[in-house]
């Protein structure tokens, strides 16, 4: 196994080793270090919003469960029994009353993982089995925060706190769910799930990558303008000029909109203005969320036109569609990406609409802006097992010597977004390695 | 003069025809103007507004859609997939007037260079008869294993 001065030497700052996309061991040791030590995204509360309803998911090559206790808290629960490692809950989502039951043996377990019963339990009397781990129930992850309806768990149980590991960033999380005039978000339907045969990184990376848009997606959005040119400009836009047309913004639009990091490989595009600023007005919307916040609270809300803001080590937010994306790793060249919509609760149908045709329209396997994208992946990982050459470039707009630590702004079309996440992924894939 | 049963039957066939033919200039004439395509996402979904599709596209979308298969830089589309429908004989649900509803089942098979996938569909057709002809007033089709992860579905089950 790799050192690690090993992992942090794979990346250089304007370089990246393409071992970080294809080699099984880093892999392997992404999913045992990066992701127990850094915080990552398990559900929304909404998911559960009765006691005893639970959600499936996967944090890192993890299974957990999400689930409501009796006491109305949110629960993070690895899926296993303790007995001989059964998935006590295979759908991706149920309620489970007031305790989870092994399908197999009928263990029990109150719904924050503590053993309630095992049948015949005279049999593991004068056994030892109360001194195991086996008998304290299904383990918990090492830490869990609910923010604002965002459930962010960390498998290591010691680590970077929640505050610690977002800082500001988490102003981006603010802005989505100010946005509902009840300062609630609910979540709409099932995702989108989408397979993609690369590395979980290069969709990360691509949520932040400015200069891709109105070259991969000239085919769909070019073809979109080019369509209602020739119809005469009709008005109001189709759907598809104001939702895929903006893909084709010209450089010097995404050079002005600005990208901001923050430490921890967290950051977004889209500080100044973005291609979610021109979407028409929804009717009554504006004064719904005035009667809550005020006028110039609600236009000061509005006014934040954030693009994509990536939480470090992968999902993806846009608080103006009201999306989250999840890149679940499932192998080195193996990503599944989940795309979750929410409505604003108090706000009109109208804007949910769009969010949802949103999500259909850019991150289905069905989208044309979607194919495109999961094209130029797929053959970067297959590119990248060429001998030619090992190294990834990055450094766009890399002036000099950088300091993560410090939140920045800049050009649009900097790829020190990139950058700031592979400083934390060496930061987050070593603390627990040792020093060698 | 009316609509035969027979004649709506081979509607149905023909239009799978053009699909799997590549020809979808013709297949974009068969719509009416006001007209969607509706893929579920999920299994019994009753409303393409407020919880997300896999599709839900007006007639605009699917003029891009069509142009964009043949368009220069469609880099997903080099080299282009093709795409197999095997249709059952669909079954006629309603005939009233000028409307016509049919439910048809569908084996899809979509490919492009070394890889190959199966759908198993039912497509169910809203169509109107407008000066003699038939058109496609809407569509709608449900995969069987709606909820699982695709890759690229780049052609139209």
């Amino acid at each position: 196994m790799r050192t690690a001065s090993q992992i942090a030497a794979l990346f250089t700052g304007p370089q990246v080793h393409r071992d970080v996309y294809t080699c099984p061991e880093i892999y392997k040791l992404e999913m045992q270090h990066l992701f127990a030590n850094t915080w990552v995204f398990v559900g929304h509360e909404s998911q559960t919003p009765k006691k005893g309803d639970y959600f499936t998911t996967q944090i890192g090559d993890q299974p957990v469960i999400q689930v409501r206790h009796s006491d109305d808290e949110i629960y993070v629960l690895y899926n296993r029994c303790p007995h001989k490692g059964t998935k006590i809950a295979i759908d991706r989502e149920g309620n489970t009353g007031k305790f989870f039951r092994c399908p197999y043996h009928a263990w029990s377990f109150k719904t924050n993982g503590c053993l309630l019963a095992i049948p015949l339990k005279k049999g593991y009397e004068n056994t030892g089995f109360e001194e195991t781990e086996n008998a304290k129930g299904m383990t918990p992850v090492g830490a869990v925060r609910n923010y604002r309806g965002f459930v962010f768990a960390r498998l290591a149980a010691e680590g970077i706190g929640f505050e610690d590991y977002f800082g500001d960033s988490i102003s981006s999380i603010d802005n989505m769910v100010d946005r509902s005039p009840e300062g609630r978000l609910e979540i709409a339907g099932p995702p989108l799930r989408y397979m993609h045969k690369c590395n979980w990184k290069m969709l990360v990376e691509n949520q932040t990558d400015t200069c891709h848009p109105m070259v991969a997606h000239e085919s769909s959005a070019g073809t979109a303008v080019n369509i209602w040119k020739e119809m005469g400009n009709p008005e109001p836009r189709p759907p598809a000029m104001e939702i895929i047309a903006p893909f084709m913004s010209p450089y010097e639009f995404f050079e002005n909109m600005g990208i901001r990091t923050w430490p921890n490989g967290h950051g977004h595009t889209g500080v100044h203005h973005s291609i979610h600023s021109d979407y028409s007005a929804i009717p009554g919307y504006f004064e719904a969320l005035s009667a809550t916040h005020g006028k110039d609270r609600a236009k000061e809300i509005l006014d934040e036109n954030r693009h994509n803001t990536v939480y470090f080590p992968n999902i993806m937010i846009k608080g103006p569609i009201q999306q989250l994306r999840n890149f679940i790793p499932l192998g080195p060249d193996k990503t599944l990406v989940e795309s979750y919509i929410y409505r604003l609760v108090g706000a009109p149908d109208e804007l949910l609409a769009r969010t949802a045709m949103y999500n259909r329209m850019i991150n289905a396997p069905t989208s044309m802006v979607g194919h495109d994208d999961l094209e130029m992946y797929e053959r970067a990982q297959e590119g990248l097992m060429s001998n030619g050459m090992e190294w990834v470039n990055i450094q766009r707009l890399k002036t000099g010597d950088e300091d993560f630590t410090e939140e920045a702004v800049e050009n649009g079309t900097t790829e020190r977004q990139m950058r700031n996440q592979f400083d934390a992924w060496v930061k987050f894939m070593t603390a627990t390695m040792e020093k060698a | 003069m009316a609509i035969s049963r027979e004649e709506v039957i081979d509607f149905i066939y023909d239009e799978a025809r053009m699909l799997d033919e590549g020809r979808f200039s013709e297949w974009l004439s068969l719509w009416l103007e006001d007209g969607h395509y509706w893929m579920p996402l999920d299994y019994k979904q009753t409303d393409p507004h407020l919880v997300t599709s896999l599709l839900y596209e007006d007639i605009f979308m699917l003029r891009l859609r069509v142009e964009r298969l043949n368009g220069a830089r469609t880099f997903s589309q080099k080299p282009k997939s093709r795409c197999h429908h095997v249709i059952q004989r669909p079954f006629i649900d309603e005939m009233e007037g000028d409307r016509i509803v049919t439910n048809t089942s569908m084996h899809y098979v979509e490919t492009r260079l070394d890889e190959q996938f199966l759908l198993a569909l039912t497509a169910t057709h809203e169509l109107k008869v407008v000066d003699g002809a038939i058109r496609i007033a809407n569509k709608r089709v449900d995969i069987l294993n709606c909820d699982a992860a695709f890759g690229n579905i780049q052609l139209l089950p």
